[in-house]
């Protein structure tokens, strides 16, 4: 059970954005491409330089080392990398668990990363950061190149999650419809702040 | 010895002047770069020739360690230059040469006091040559291995970010490349002992040779230096890896590419 909270946050010209997402609760992020999104959830994983303080309950980021930080607050890229040439190979014990609820066989561990569709790598890339067992989630479009039925699949794996492990999810999305799904507050992100998406938009 | 006179010289210049006319009629686009290539080669040589001169008959510690000095700048400024991407600001020029420092200059004392033994220790007959061979081959051992480095990591920073994002320290996320790095940086020299005697003939044995020593002594000298040559480069790669990878993140274990310069204007 962790809440997540952003103070002050600064980076690139952009901000300072300040936010807090309960422990269990979805923030979602909307706004135009450009806008810092992808960002602003980069400096919340430490991976940019940034000014300002991200907590998760009362840890400032600070005072964690950078990789056991990334453990806590894990972040789910528009683009999912892989490092070797199978998915096994960079699976995290823990991953399993997930691929059968992602729609993925078992046996998918053997399967070449070079053949996966986007969809499949987004799935696994999922799974595989579900397994370090996160208690934030950083969500930079994590459905874009699903269909429907994967989208529903992803977001009932992430309802579930945050429900059993009581984490606190940050989701990106340029689908408003989705963000209604599966937030209960929703953020429009436009020129460096943050409005509230229904009041800015109607 | 046979002493060469200017005629000689000329004669072997006269080759070059011919080499010169074919690539402007091949239209290489190379001529100039040749030829200034070749006169470069006469007038640093020249100089070098008297300043060697003047150090020898000195016998000086302080003209030997000036000379190594400029030996050591000099290199660290090519490392630098060899380099598609380097770091920025001081670190571009410095990694290089600490590392080349610290390895020829240790290898070289080492190779002085403890093997070679001339008296005094220092001698710039000695001295001189093999510090300035340990410099050379270890200058490419350095340039290779952190060009490969630089350049490996801007290729795949969204691999490394990704890991990072995944939890790992930065040491797990640059491992691969860092271990590719030091490997390319090691291999001219483990080619070249390999090769040595079969395929090429080594310079410093076969100027040996050409100055009137007993094969068998050469041969033993030749030897020595192969094996100074590979430690000095292989510690010299492994310490300039260990300092530019360590550069390319911060405390936070984060990737700072900020931190690199320059890159491929054109492709290809």
């Amino acid at each position: 059970m962790s809440r997540l909270r952003v103070v002050g946050l600064r980076f690139r010209g952009f901000g300072p954005f300040d936010l807090a997402v309960e422990a269990g609760g979805c923030l979602g992020l909307f706004g135009p491409s450009g806008a810092g999104k992808s960002l602003m959830l980069r400096a919340i994983a430490d991976l940019d330089p940034h000014e300002g303080e991200v907590f998760l309950d009362d840890t400032p980021a600070s005072t964690l080392e950078g990789p056991a930080w990334r453990r806590r607050v894990g972040l789910l890229p528009a683009e999912s990398r892989w490092w070797t040439d199978r998915v096994g190979a960079q699976f995290p014990a823990g991953g399993r668990d997930w691929l059968d609820p992602l729609g993925l066989p078992a046996d998918a561990l053997d399967w070449e990363i070079r053949r996966l569709s986007t969809g499949e790598r987004q799935r696994f890339a999922l799974a595989r950061l579900l397994g370090n067992r996160p208690e934030a989630l950083l969500l930079d479009e994590p459905t874009s190149s699903l269909d429907p039925e994967n989208v529903e699949r992803m977001e009932r794996v992430l309802h579930g999650y945050r429900e059993e492990t009581g984490a606190a999810l940050v989701w990106v999305s340029h689908d408003r419809g989705q963000l209604e799904r599966v937030a209960d507050t929703r953020r429009l992100v436009r020129d460096g702040r943050l409005h509230d998406l229904e009041a800015a938009m109607g | 010895m046979i002493r060469l006179s200017a005629v000689d010289l000329s004669i072997a210049a006269g080759l070059i002047v011919i080499l010169a006319i074919l690539t402007v009629r091949m239209q290489l686009g190379m001529t100039r770069s040749l030829l200034v290539a070749s006169a470069r080669t006469t007038v640093q040589l020249l100089l070098l020739g008297l300043v060697l001169r003047e150090v020898f008959a000195q016998q000086r510690l302080v003209w030997i360690g000036l000379m190594a000095l400029v030996m050591l700048l000099a290199a660290g400024r090519e490392v630098m230059a060899r380099q598609e991407r380097r770091l920025g600001g001081w670190w571009g020029f410095g990694v290089g040469t600490t590392s080349m420092f610290l390895s020829s200059f240790a290898v070289a004392l080492l190779a002085l006091l403890a093997m070679v033994g001339p008296t005094p220790w220092y001698d710039p007959q000695y001295a001189i040559p093999l510090l300035g061979m340990l410099l050379g081959n270890t200058m490419n051992g350095i340039a290779l291995a952190l060009d490969r480095l630089t350049d490996s990591t801007w290729e795949q920073r969204e691999m490394i970010e990704q890991r990072l994002m995944l939890g790992s320290t930065r040491g797990e996320a640059i491992g691969t490349i860092r271990r590719a790095s030091i490997r390319s940086g090691m291999i001219p020299i483990v080619n070249a002992m390999a090769a040595a005697g079969i395929v090429s003939l080594p310079g410093m044995m076969t100027g040996q040779i050409l100055a009137g020593a007993p094969p068998m002594e050469a041969v033993k000298y030749q030897i020595l230096i192969m094996f100074l040559i590979a430690s000095g480069s292989g510690f010299g790669t492994v310490a300039a890896v260990a300092l530019a990878s360590r550069r390319l993140f911060d405390d936070r274990h984060r990737l700072r590419l900020d931190r690199l310069r320059g890159g491929r204007v054109t492709s290809g």
